[in-house]
């Protein structure tokens, strides 16, 4: 450890480069995790747009904007940019910023393999998004790509298999960077149950992403031979089977959707005891609670298949996996309740997130737990009950997450105050406007609305409409938050070191803005 | 916070006062399965509003007593093994309670023996198919002709005039009341979900692949349902409609529609049960007006879900049929692609799927219409002397 | 310059992605179809022949077979079986035909792909014989008639009382070699 703090005392220059090359020479671990942040809000504008383009189309019934083909396309280029260009850089990025700060350790462990991980992205999206402007359009076959479905798409699929490839790599670079920086980099005499919870949950996850990433490398490599170069994986004439394109994909995509939200339980478990000026209930509960989450993920992945046909036996195995997971999940809300219990509690603009995560990412859990009732799935399974229950655990589980972060570590990261009034603005008309959004999606699936279709029974009519109206007010609602990042980035109240009065943490330590390079020195108060 | 409360509490009530309600909850269905599931559905649906009424009341209790600006002092509890130990094994408990019924209901769901029908449902793009193993019985069904036009972009036809739009089909599938229905499901092309609501039966269906379902129908009546699987640009577009009926007016049913002949699969323009591919009218020379009349209705019911009603197809998606070197081109090409397919592409063989004369009057109409003008017939007999 | 300090753990797990990588592209799909044979997952029968049962015994009961055809959207071919249903004695052997013509002007190269249902009834379903082993070769318009025997193993659970299987006939789109055109 000493011998990567040296290497950095032989730069001279403690300062940012001059000149837009900074940005793409960069190897400092916050100019990187700045350009991921950005990164993920130019990518969430774009997929909300895509969101915005789905909902006008349902706004009423009939068609009367665009093409099915294009709709579907849509719906699938809207999650693939949400779920890898948004979520994922975002916790990447706060991932970058916050670690080394966290653990006092000088930068990451790998800084140039860390501009390249970042620097590969925005090829990768450009490659995705450039698809909807080729002959025959972008891929439409929803982002889970099932076979053979997506195998009838135009030639463009081939960029976008490479832009997943490329997107995949770019993930397990970052993992590895993050692995290492968090077994090598902390702090002389920090242990791993000293660590904050938001390096535990991103251990776990980066674990995650390391096994099951490559996972769906070799399945979408799979589809890109089926489809060019005549193998039969997934093709029955071959000898292949469709079906287990779905395993494989499940494989990796039940773990996904656990690193779409372990990073987020990490910021919330930083986010409550700071404004509840009380520590954290259960760290070791926590800690164990998110690696059983981890393991359960693995086991579980067939519960996206239910209605494809399987046996008896599987089918329970996987019900009863499925609702073990609520265990953990459920000890994790009951200790955040815990830790705002006789708190002294204050409403800032990250709590107010944080609490919006809890409710409404609660909502999304419990009806999580609905689904894992098999009988029960096979009449929810495909309906807009399934797009409510992952809107309420992705949005305000982990968009609010990061805006939570963001707003929490924004006077860390700029050194003056974020706009208090404007924030708690955003939070509330984000939050007013998301349940008109995605409540009424609970009922209209219920009641037999098919997802991924771009028209629909007038006995659904009504309540699209109202989703249609949140869609438009959610996502109109997100200019504020630029506002607000940009207006503090230019300027306010200037912030102190510690920030918040309650916060505890290695990073509060150091001055607001946090100086280019953080602790060359390790800190002490470990050893 | 009070806003956020009062949401939460408005959308529970909503949901206690309305659960019955059709717009807003799962029906129950006319099956012993379905009224099952809906059932566990209800009761996880309870356990749920519990679990979250608890967790919520503790919170917002804390939230409105343990603010700073109420003069709240912090704690200093982190920690305590017994209250995790209750938090972690209640909800087991919770959920082992909940497994029991809901394991109980799938055995039943998957116990597909001592059927007295059995009814082979294909998914097509995008139309669904059905077979009566026991009687021979076999017909498309697609999208009703005047929903389908309604539903074109920019269509100008008001949708609100139809009763169950999209929701309406050419061809119901028939099933008897009080008789325990087998279902086989599998698909042609790419997977398709066949679901009926009302019978709580949802099943994907695997080119290659074959998957069972049943249901006992207990009321005569209606049920509608749709695609859940994407199955591409017309997923959205194929409805499923089940006519239940008593058992006498069902086995009239068949009775009628039975074929006499050797089973043959075809589809025709309209009617409902399965007719010969030949015809004796197949052999004589038909004007360009018949060939034209029938061939529109075959093209926009077969060919301009990719094709498009004009004709112009999807750029790089689907070929265009005006203008196209194959259309416009030699007689046998234009047979062959229709006629045969395109292995490893989205079109599919239709010599299995129309008739002589339907195949023929669709091959014309895109002769001579969609801003083709060749001139020219083709006729049921050249298809004829194909098979 | 020094080693690297984190060159150990970084080999470590880039080795782990790898392996990742072989396990969903390597490992996966014979393991799926190794799982499938064991469990009849998807209704998958035996892809070789087996041999007939010898001094098998035979089950005091008859089930019903039910023979189901698909035509894939590729395949511009008639299929159907000679016979919708039989009344079998697990344990014994039996003989019965599909036919299928091929429509088409061309030559065409088939591959019939057998499912049963329930799946759980597919690892007692035995194909001693079957046109689905091989892909079939057939002239312009050639009609065949292609034989299937098998037989049920007598331990075939009780509850189930009908088996169901299909074909499903792609065209693989090859050329054929055997025959030609016209």
């Amino acid at each position: 450890m000493s011998t990567a703090a040296a290497g950095h005392h032989e730069h001279d220059d403690h300062g940012p480069a001059k000149g837009w090359t900074r940005w793409l020479y960069t190897t400092n671990h916050k100019d990187i995790g700045t350009l991921y942040l950005l990164f993920a809000l130019v990518m969430f504008f774009i997929g909300g747009g895509m969101a915005l383009i789905i909902r006008a189309e349902l706004f009423q019934p009939g068609l009367q904007l665009v093409d099915p083909l294009f709709f579907n396309s849509m719906t699938t280029m809207h999650a693939l940019v949400m779920i890898f260009g948004v979520v994922m850089p975002a916790f990447v990025g706060l991932a970058n910023w916050m670690i080394p700060m966290m653990i006092g350790g000088p930068d990451m462990a790998l800084p140039r393999m860390n501009n390249w991980s970042f620097w590969i992205m925005p090829f990768a999206f450009l490659l995705l998004l450039s698809t909807l402007f080729m002959e025959g359009g972008g891929p439409a076959g929803g982002w889970t790509l099932y076979a053979p479905l997506s195998l009838q798409g135009p030639d463009s699929f081939a960029f976008v298999i490479f832009s997943i490839h490329f997107m995949g790599i770019s993930s397990v670079m970052g993992s590895i960077n993050i692995v290492a920086t968090i077994f090598n980099m902390r702090a002389p005499g920090m242990s791993l149950m000293q660590m904050p919870l938001f390096v535990w949950t991103w251990l776990i996850t980066a674990y995650l992403l390391i096994a099951v990433i490559p996972v769906l490398a070799g399945a979408v490599t799979m589809l890109l031979t089926d489809r060019f170069f005549g193998t039969s994986f997934f093709n029955a004439a071959g000898g292949g089977d469709p079906v287990m394109y779905q395993h494989i994909f499940w494989f990796f995509g039940h773990p996904e959707v656990y690193i779409l939200i372990l990073p987020a339980f990490g910021i919330i478990s930083s986010i409550i005891p700071t404004f509840a000026r009380k520590p954290l209930f259960g760290y070791a509960s926590m800690v164990y609670a998110t690696a059983s989450i981890a393991f359960l993920s693995f086991i579980v992945w067939a519960h996206h298949m239910f209605t494809v046909g399987m046996p008896l036996a599987g089918e329970m195995f996987f019900m009863f996996a499925t609702m073990m997971i609520s265990v953990p999940t459920g000890v994790k809300v009951f200790n955040w309740v815990a830790t705002m219990w006789r708190g002294s509690m204050t409403f800032e603009t990250p709590m107010l997130f944080a609490i919006g995560f809890l409710v409404m990412f609660t909502i999304g859990g419990l009806s999580g737990l609905m689904l894992a009732i098999t009988p029960a799935d096979i009449q929810y399974h495909d309906t807009y009950f399934v797009v409510a229950h992952f809107h309420y655990v992705l949005v305000p589980g982990a968009i609010y997450s990061i805006m939570a972060a963001t707003y929490y570590w924004l006077p860390k990261w700029t050194g003056n105050m974020y706009d208090e009034k404007w924030g708690k603005i955003h939070f509330w008309v984000s939050t007013v406007f998301l349940n008109v959004l995605f409540f009424p999606m609970h009922f209209v699936g219920l009641a037999g609305m098919p997802r991924r279709i771009p028209d629909y029974n007038l006995q659904f009519a009504d309540w699209n409409a109202i989703a249609t109206i949140g869609a438009f007010g959610f996502g109109f609602s997100q200019l504020i938050f630029v506002y607000v990042i940009f207006k503090c980035i230019k300027g306010g109240a200037k912030a102190t070191d510690e920030v918040w009065d309650g916060a505890e943490g290695l990073e509060w330590t150091v001055p607001s803005p946090a100086p280019y390079h953080t602790f060359e020195k390790p800190p002490a108060q470990y050893s | 916070m009070p806003t956020l409360s009062r949401l939460s509490l408005v959308a529970i009530l909503s949901l206690i006062g309305s659960a019955a309600r059709a717009d807003i909850n799962m029906p129950v269905g006319v099956t012993p399965i379905s009224k099952e599931v809906y059932g566990l559905h209800m009761l996880i649906f309870w356990i749920c509003c519990a679990i979250g009424t608890v967790v919520f009341a503790v919170m917002f209790y804390s939230i409105f007593k343990h603010r700073k600006s109420k003069g709240a002092v912090a704690a200093d509890f982190h920690e305590s093994t017994v209250v995790e130990i209750i938090w972690t094994a209640v909800p087991l408990v919770i959920l082992i309670a909940m497994a029991i019924p809901a394991a109980k209901t799938l055995i039943a769901m998957e116990d597909t023996s001592d059927a007295e029908v059995t009814i082979k449902v294909t998914g097509y793009q995008w139309k669904w198919h059905y077979e009566y193993l026991d009687s021979g019985i076999n017909f498309f069904s697609n999208l009703d002709a005047d929903h389908n036009a309604a539903r074109q972009v920019d269509s100008g036809i008001d949708v609100s005039q139809f009763d169950n739009y999209l929701k309406e089909v050419d061809n119901p599938l028939v099933l008897p009341v009080g008789k325990k229905v087998r279902f086989l499901h599998t698909s042609a092309d790419v997977i398709h979900s066949w679901w009926v609501p009302a019978l709580a039966v949802k099943k994907d269906a695997i080119p290659g692949f074959i998957n069972e379902n049943w249901a006992l129908i207990e009321e005569p009546g209606i049920y509608r349902g749709k695609c859940t699987e994407l199955c591409g640009r017309d997923h959205g577009f194929m409805p499923v409609v089940v006519r239940a009926l008593p058992e006498d007016e069902y086995n009239a049913w068949v009775a009628e529609n039975a074929p006499v002949e050797e089973p043959v699969m075809t589809e025709s323009t309209g009617a409902a049960t399965a007719t010969a591919v030949a015809s004796a009218d197949d052999d004589r020379e038909w004007s360009m007006d018949e060939l034209m009349a029938a061939g529109e209705t075959v093209y926009n019911n077969q060919c301009a879900s990719c094709h498009q009603v004009g004709g112009e197809g999807l750029a790089g998606a689907f070929p265009a049929i005006t203008g196209s070197a194959i259309a416009t081109g030699d007689h046998a090409a234009h047979i062959d692609i229709v006629y045969a397919g395109k292995p490893g592409s989205a079109m599919a063989a239709f010599a299995s799927r129309l008739s002589n004369s339907d195949m023929a009057a669709v091959l014309t109409y895109q002769r001579n219409a969609l801003g083709n003008s060749v001139g020219d017939t083709i006729q049921p007999s050249a298809i004829k002397a194909l098979r | 310059m020094k080693s690297n300090p984190h060159l150990l753990l970084v080999g470590k797990l880039v080795t782990l992605s790898m392996a990742m990588f072989a396990f969903g592209y390597i490992v996966m799909p014979p393991l799926y179809n190794i799982i499938c044979d064991i469990t009849g997952l998807n209704g998958r029968t035996n892809s070789a022949a087996v041999s007939a049962p010898v001094g098998q015994e035979v089950a005091d009961r008859t089930i019903t077979v039910e023979f189901v055809s698909v035509i894939n959207s590729s395949a511009a071919w008639s299929f159907k079986p000679q016979v919708q249903t039989m009344e079998v004695i697990p344990g014994k052997t039996y003989t019965t035909n599909y036919i299928a013509k091929n429509l088409s002007g061309a030559a065409a190269v088939g591959q019939a792909v057998p499912s049963v249902a329930p799946s759980s009834a597919a690892k007692y379903f035995n194909k001693i014989e079957c046109f689905c082993f091989t892909r079939q070769e057939f002239e312009a318009r050639a009609e065949k008639e292609m034989p299937l025997i098998f037989f049920v193993e007598p331990d075939l659970p009780r509850s189930i009382d009908t088996i169901t299987l299909s074909y499903t006939y792609f065209n693989t789109g090859e050329e054929p070699e055997n025959v030609s055109d016209s």
